[in-house]
């Protein structure tokens, strides 16, 4: 990755996190139930946002690893798959610090929550197999297997809150249409940090698979090596 | 109902973990560069080791 691009991205990424925290805390106007509170909202939706966008790009990269069989693919799968991860994590720990004030409790087997959570494990499942499991073909053929079955359950968090009873608010689509954001200020805050976490889901995407690049050319000058050592022993 | 103590963890945690996920990737690319140079080197070194074997045996064949 050049350093000029790198650079432009972080940059950008900055400016646009340093404009939602401003419209966060100064712009937005207090949500007139929930209090301070509901801020929260503004930086929870994004990083699922992040979570679900990373876990969708693990199946694509699954879906033209197994077809095409290239390295880069599985590369760009497994960055992603890590990047959904913590922005997953995320996800859960400011909904459960959210949740404690407004429904009394940190926890609560809700279909949104528990579907999240479901979503959370399967990943950290794929996660644990790339780290345990040696750097084989086979085994990133099995990732991206795992990867694009985890996957389905992404639709299946965001639809949750519709199929069935929950005590999550549906926000962005209500159940009768629309969204449930009052005034055009909170909108406004939520695209801009929607804005600001996608830049930074690309700027960490670009910075972590040129890692897993690096680690790939260096397990395939281990290999030569180890073959000029064969040769050279051969002498 | 303003539960500021609530916000304020939020938003730590959250750029807490994006920070220190950004200095993982950023210490883990730094430590692999340094694998690669040195990587390169060693291959460079064993590729001259057998050419210069592979020389005289050359010659002696002529």
């Amino acid at each position: 990755m050049s350093k000029r691009l790198n650079l432009t991205l972080g940059t950008l990424t900055a400016l646009l996190m340093v404009t939602a925290i401003f419209m966060v805390f100064v712009y937005v106007p207090t949500e007139a139930d929930q209090g301070n509170v509901q801020r929260i909202f503004y930086f929870h939706v994004p990083c699922a946002w992040v979570a679900f966008a990373a876990f969708g790009l693990v199946a694509i990269c699954g879906i033209f690893y197994l077809w095409l069989g290239q390295d880069i693919w599985d590369d760009l799968g497994y960055a992603a798959a890590e990047i959904g991860m913590v922005f997953c994590t995320l996800v859960l720990v400011t909904g459960s610090i959210w949740a404690k004030p407004i429904w009394g409790t940190w926890w609560t087997w809700d279909s949104r929550l528990t579907t999240t959570l479901i979503l959370w494990l399967l990943y950290g499942g794929y996660l644990m197999l790339r780290a345990m499991a040696d750097d084989t073909p086979q085994v990133a053929r099995f990732a991206a297997v795992i990867g694009i079955v985890a996957a389905a359950d992404v639709p299946v968090v965001v639809v949750s809150v519709r199929l069935w009873r929950t005590i999550h608010p549906a926000v962005l689509v209500t159940r009768q249409g629309g969204h449930g954001l009052e005034d055009p200020r909170m909108v406004a805050t939520l695209l801009v940090a929607l804005a600001a976490f996608t830049t930074l889901f690309v700027w960490l995407l670009i910075l972590r698979s040129a890692t897993l690049r690096m680690r790939t050319r260096l397990i395939a000058m281990a290999r030569d090596l180890n073959l000029a050592h064969a040769a050279a022993g051969d002498f | 109902m303003d539960n500021f103590g609530y916000l304020f963890a939020a938003y730590t945690i959250i750029f807490a973990v994006i920070f220190l996920y950004v200095v993982f990737i950023w210490r883990r690319q730094s430590r692999l560069e340094i694998e690669l140079r040195a990587m390169e080197v060693r291959l460079k070194e064993v590729c001259d080791e057998i050419e210069a074997r592979s020389a005289p045996q050359s010659r002696s064949a002529q």
